[in-house]
């Protein structure tokens, strides 16, 4: 027992040794490896951080939120989205007052206008929301406070800024108390909001600007109908309760029977999530298939240079068959040659895609996550990509006539 | 008398080229005795190289007995020859076949890696170095075949032939890459190893290299045609061998 293991020793010495004498040509073997497992680290770690942040955006959305978008309606039998909204700010109050799994509701009307303070302009987009909104989307306001109930139902011209509104037009940072002009009506700034940062879209959610509905539609767009419904339901599991009690009222208000095509939609924050997460998924795959083809090819370079090394090595291998060694000596031999480079090549990969995933994470600013996992699937495959196209270049050159292979030239 | 090292009887060698079966060997019978030095001499085409390959136990006989050391290897499969070849051959080849990129004593470890026994590294190291200074070549364990001259990498295949201490030398054409006077040393290096007891059983067609041996056997045509003792042509020593030590093995 202790000799075999000894002699198994032996035996990858001698192969240490062969790698060794080819210094240059074992790393260049090695870097399809390096290249393979490294790509799959920074895959998966990229993969794996951008679905971090988009879930994390999706929960910065607000909590157990419901959007209702008005759809498409039937119109003389043709059934198609006129882009007129079928939503009015009654649908709101009755959802809000009526239907009991719901804690908030907002209408929205959004449209885009130069705004003007002062010497500075900036051309944003104006949004029209209730004073339930803060409260859907858990935002607050770093100055100052939000509109009151009372400036919705009179149509106070008052305004909250967002972050990055507030930052171009009073650099100064002294926005609360100020008058802005938005298609030349005068707002009064009474509040900024916390930065939020970019949506999942990469949208800069901070550059808007909050308004009352009211005083939306009627000094600014003279729209009656509102753009869509944001809901809030009470819990995380009241979700869906909520969405069905919404459903019920609106198909009331807007005279739907029970079956037929709704005027309406509407998309849950999970529904939103999942969706996304599966948009992930896809993505993942993808790049790990084209990791997992830097590595096939990688496995193929391993098995090719084996194979010029054992036709190159063929006056080698007959000396050492000639010495005593047996087609098992020469099989392992070459076998821990192709898993050495292979593993070491694996290893330094390992190294590197760490290493990349840090520099990307740093210069790039890109949520980066590296996984355990990747590090050890990546490593696992090195060793069986070194023994799978290592195997038939060393049985090849196990099966040598040591004659033929001592007059090989 | 001994048991003999090498007894063949009636060996022969048939390879099929194709529809045609050529004799290589059609029924030989030699024996050779412990501390021998025997010459075998044959043009090319003689059956001499295939003889060689039968003896060194890297090719089966068709037929006919081979025994070498009193084992029967006329019909042992690839490992087992590998087996003896390790333990009872030592082979000095005409082009020294040495592992380029290696160093003189790791090329004359090479063997024992390969060994039944197992040796420690320092049993290796040890053993390397003493057939290393067996053919005057202490001192020079460090280097690479590119940095020595042809006759000192046919010594350091010498050293690595005998670094298992096997039942024969067998060395075939070991001086046809060298010139006249480091073949001469080389010979003598046999000689000296003979003198010590080493059976040395050489192959070559030079008439002069065989002098050196104190019998020589002519092949032809598949057969020994003669096998005649010879005054052995002595070379003068020169200093280069230090003074002859049997190898003692410390195996573990």
């Amino acid at each position: 027992m202790k000799n075999s293991v000894q002699r198994l020793g032996n035996i990858a010495i001698v192969g240490l040794k062969a790698i060794s004498r080819n210094k240059l040509r074992s790393f260049l073997t090695m870097l399809g490896m390096v290249i393979g497992v490294g790509c799959v680290i920074v895959v998966v770690a990229i993969g794996n951080g951008a679905s971090q942040s988009i879930q994390s955006t999706i929960n910065s959305l607000g909590t157990n939120f419901i959007m209702v978008f008005p759809g498409a309606t039937t119109a003389s039998g043709a059934r198609l989205f006129t882009g007129n909204s079928t939503l009015t700010p009654e649908d709101g109050d009755a959802i809000r007052s009526e239907a009991p799994d719901v804690s908030y509701v907002s209408p929205q009307v959004r449209t885009a206008a130069q705004v003007i303070a002062g010497e500075l302009n900036w051309g944003t987009s104006v949004v029209g929301v209730s004073t339930d909104y803060p409260l859907i989307r858990a935002w607050n306001t770093a100055q100052g406070d939000f509109f009151t109930d009372a400036d919705v139902k009179s149509a106070t011209k008052v305004a909250v800024l967002g972050n990055t509104v507030a930052e171009n037009l009073f650099p100064s940072g002294d926005a609360v108390g100020q008058t802005i002009r938005i298609k030349n009506v005068p707002f009064k700034v009474v509040g900024v909001l916390e930065k939020k940062g970019g949506n999942m879209m990469g949208q800069d959610q901070d550059d808007t600007i909050l308004a009352p509905y009211t005083t939306i539609m009627k000094r600014l767009s003279g729209k009656t109908r509102i753009d869509m419904l944001y809901v809030s339901a009470r819990s995380a599991d009241s979700v869906q309760a909520a969405q069905n009690e919404i459903d019920s009222i609106l198909r009331q208000r807007h005279r739907i029977g029970p079956g037929q095509d709704a005027d309406f939609q509407m998309r849950s924050q999970e529904e939103i999530a999942a969706a996304s997460a599966s948009q992930m998924n896809t993505l993942k795959m993808l790049l790990l298939m084209v990791a997992a083809v830097s590595l096939l090819i990688g496995g193929i370079g391993i098995m090719n240079i084996m194979l010029v090394s054992v036709t190159e090595r063929t006056r080698e291998i007959g000396i050492r068959m000639a010495i005593g060694a047996k087609g098992r000596h020469v099989l392992l031999q070459f076998l821990f040659e192709a898993i050495t480079i292979s593993v070491v090549g694996g290893l330094i990969g390992v190294l590197a895609g760490v290493g990349f995933s840090k520099l990307v994470a740093m210069k790039a600013g890109w949520p980066i996550v590296v996984s355990i996992e990747s590090i050890l699937l990546a490593f696992g495959v090195a060793g069986f990509v070194g023994i799978f196209f290592g195997f038939y270049p060393a049985r090849k050159a196990s099966r040598l006539d040591p004659i033929d292979a001592l007059r090989y030239e | 008398m001994a048991e003999p090292v090498i007894e063949i009887r009636g060996l022969t060698k048939v390879y099929q080229m194709g529809e045609v079966e050529v004799r290589a060997l059609a029924g030989v019978d030699l024996i050779i005795d412990p501390g021998e030095f025997v010459a075998v001499m044959g043009p090319s085409g003689s059956g001499k190289s295939t003889l060689m390959n039968i003896v060194g136990c890297l090719d089966r006989p068709t037929s006919g007995i081979y025994k070498l050391d009193g084992q029967d290897v006329s019909q042992l499969n690839r490992d087992q020859r590998a087996v003896v070849r390790n333990a009872k051959i030592g082979f000095v080849f005409q082009s020294f076949n040495l592992l380029a990129r290696t160093s003189a004593i790791e090329n004359v470890e090479l063997p024992l890696l390969y060994g039944e026994t197992g040796w420690t590294r320092a049993q290796r190291d040890d053993a390397a170095r003493r057939a290393l200074s067996r053919v005057g070549l202490a001192g020079r364990e460090g280097h690479y075949p590119s940095q020595l001259s042809g006759g000192q990498q046919q010594r350091v295949a010498i050293a690595r032939a005998l670094v298992t201490d096997p039942a024969i030398l067998l060395a075939d054409e070991p001086t046809g890459n060298l010139d006249s006077r480091t073949s001469e040393e080389i010979m003598g290096i046999f000689q000296e190893l003979n003198d010590a007891g080493k059976t040395v059983v050489l192959i070559t067609h030079e008439p002069d290299i065989a002098q050196h041996a104190k019998r020589i056997v002519h092949v032809r045509d598949g057969l020994i045609q003669q096998d005649e003792r010879i005054p052995q042509h002595r070379v003068e020593r020169k200093g280069i061998a230090p003074p002859v030590q049997p190898v003692a093995q410390e195996r573990s």
